[in-house]
């Protein structure tokens, strides 16, 4: 059955590339169906320029303005982004927090995520049900709910506390002191590596078993198959999540704010909350444009970088190495 | 054959031992709205007295309405997205992948774009405009651009949908548009039918995200009579100086049972959804 679906799906494609190449030849394109195509497309369309482009545009032009939303914006120039770099401290202060707790958690959660899903990716008895199990945490995900878990578990009479105190180390309040709030977070996010591990357990079915045998025929142990097999056929998978993960990171909002409100004393102050409390604490809409340009232009540049970082790592195998 | 048992067991022990660390917090937390507040920070996962004041206390715990009333509100704004995305999604989806019409290609080009476009850079100026129709306070900051195929995830279900459409073998609309079917008919009549696994699989995620979007609700809904259940777990740990735990456990557990239900219920869905949009782009 799967077999005849395949081919049919492969006839219309060969079909299809007739079809294609047929039009191509004609100079004068012309569309099958220009009016309708629009017509079902429309939603999206105008979705796209009401709610992004626009806004876009709008939130450039205030990045250049003082706008408190009860008065017009007023022309500023460049006196928003001046103060951004030369005088704000707070903007450093959250940049460096959000890097911080990007560059900890998105690593860490993808190579937790890929070691669990190698873990699972067997046939054993049960196999589904622990599934279930690792990945039921992050369901729940960003929810406030696992906020109000985690400040309570982690705060000075929290349970984690008295788990430490069976084994003789003194417990604190790892929410309410500055040198581990962040680090409580970074752990919250690295709970919740189901969805990046999903991803990679897909992968890992890619990847024919033949590959392993003929490996471990050779000699190769299972640490040397991982990082020689493994690893590189699962490479686009990895910047798949990379990116994915690296991006909703910078934008991490919800759980700051909750938890820890970005203390104490600005631990935990990500960007996002910096960018929230500026435009709706203080009705500083122009200065939160900017900062929200500035925000983008930083996860542009970092993901442009993995982007161009991936050529040195990413292994495309030609033929996918998928066994038939 | 003995050596392939005791690694099996070695397998299962490493597998159970993963689980309890992972569900132990949900395990602890299920127990804890159970628990009396001077028995919170015991680690044992099993309540010393278990009683279920806690629920009852905490469904009525902000002052002048209960509990019924925000979830009331999250499935009345929930039902709204979620009816609306299915229909525009399945609409665009379809336009991208079975019709032919210029600038397509560039057109879905910026539809992956917008999937990772950072949606702080949106938030202002849509307040402001969200603002001056009048609609802070009302679900339609969120209703709307569902129904214009936007909103949270509306770009990542377009591309879900082309991608599961494009499977469909074209014999089928070809044959319908032999008989004179209309692209609407081959639309509704045709795609939609064989559409039910992926619009499942977006309905969920819909649920799950739009459940989860606090940032949103938090900025366009300020009366406690709109608010969401998110919203009022929020206000529940704000409002009262010494926080009442259990009550506080018992309310979150509820509030995160609609996403567990739906889980267990759809769970391929939710796995096959993602891998096919992982992999398959």
């Amino acid at each position: 059955m799967g077999e005849r679906v395949n081919s049919a799906y492969k006839l219309t494609a060969d079909h299809r590339k007739v079809r294609d190449s047929g039009k191509k030849i004609k100079s004068g394109r012309r569309w099958e169906s220009p009016l309708a195509g629009y017509l079902f497309i429309s939603p999206w369309l105008l979705g796209f320029f009401l709610f992004t482009f626009w806004p876009m545009i709008q939130s450039a032009y205030f990045s250049f303005t003082e706008y408190s939303l009860l008065e017009a914006p007023q022309w500023i120039g460049l006196d928003n982004f001046n103060k951004i770099i030369n005088e704000d401290r707070l903007f450093y202060k959250s940049l460096g927090v959000t890097f911080w707790f990007v560059f900890a958690s998105v690593p860490l959660k993808l190579l937790t995520a890929l070691l669990v899903a190698v873990v699972l990716n067997r046939k054993l008895r049960g196999m589904h049900f622990y599934r279930t199990l690792i990945y039921f945490p992050s369901l729940v995900g960003t929810s406030v709910a696992i906020a109000i878990l985690w400040s309570n578990m982690l705060g000075t009479d929290g349970f984690v506390n008295k788990l430490l105190s069976y084994v003789g180390i003194e417990g604190k309040s790892w929410i309410g002191s500055p040198d581990t709030a962040l680090g409580t977070l970074i752990l919250l996010a690295m709970w919740q590596f189901g969805a990046s591990m999903v991803i990679f357990l897909a992968g890992l079915k890619q990847i024919s078993g033949e590959l392993y045998e003929a490996a471990s025929v050779d000699g190769a142990s299972k640490a040397r198959q991982f990082v020689s097999i493994t690893i590189p056929l699962l490479s686009p998978v990895i910047l798949f999540n990379l990116v994915l993960q690296t991006i909703s990171a910078f934008q991490m909002f919800t759980q700051a704010f909750v938890i820890t409100k970005g203390g104490p004393i600005n631990s935990t102050y990500m960007y996002a909350l910096y960018l929230y409390e500026k435009a709706f604490g203080r009705l500083e809409m122009g200065y939160a444009s900017a900062l929200a340009w500035v925000l983008l232009l930083i996860i542009g540049a970092v993901t442009a970088l993995i982007f161009f970082s991936s050529r040195y790592w990413v292994f495309y195998a030609t033929d996918g190495g998928k066994s038939k | 054959m003995n050596g392939m048992r005791s690694k099996n067991l070695q397998r299962h022990g490493l597998l159970i031992l993963l689980s309890v660390v992972m569900m132990y917090p949900v395990l602890w937390w299920i127990s804890a709205a159970f628990k009396s507040n001077e028995e919170m920070s015991s680690p044992s996962l099993i309540p010393a007295t278990a009683s279920f004041v806690n629920f009852i206390e905490g469904w009525s715990a902000v002052p002048g309405y209960s509990f019924t009333h925000f979830y009331t509100n999250t499935f009345i704004l929930i039902a709204g997205v979620l009816f609306t995305t299915l229909i525009s999604c399945s609409m665009v989806a379809f336009g991208f992948s079975r019709l032919d019409f210029p600038l397509r290609s560039f057109w879905f080009a910026i539809v992956l774009m917008t999937v990772m476009l950072p949606n702080q850079i949106t938030l202002v100026p849509q307040y402001a405009m969200f603002n001056g129709f009048g609609w802070v306070n009302t679900y339609l900051p969120f209703i709307v651009p569902h129904s214009l195929a936007g909103g949270i995830g509306g770009s990542f279900f377009i591309f879900l949908l082309v991608q599961f459409i494009r499977g469909i073998p074209s014999e089928l609309d070809e044959a319908a548009k032999m008989d004179g079917c209309s692209w609407f008919g081959i639309y509704f009549r045709i795609i939609m039918p064989l559409l039910k696994p992926p619009l499942v699989t977006v309905a969920i995620y819909c649920f799950l995200w739009n459940w989860d979007d606090f940032l949103g609700h938090l900025i366009y809904i300020n009366a406690v009579d709109k608010y969401t259940v998110g919203l009022a777990l929020r206000m529940m740990i704000d409002t009262s100086s010494t926080a009442p735990w259990g009550q506080l456990f018992a309310m979150s557990l509820v509030s995160v049972l609609p996403s567990v239900l739906i889980f267990f219920l759809a769970q391929r869905h939710i796995v096959e959804g993602v891998a096919t949009s992982g992999l398959k782009g």
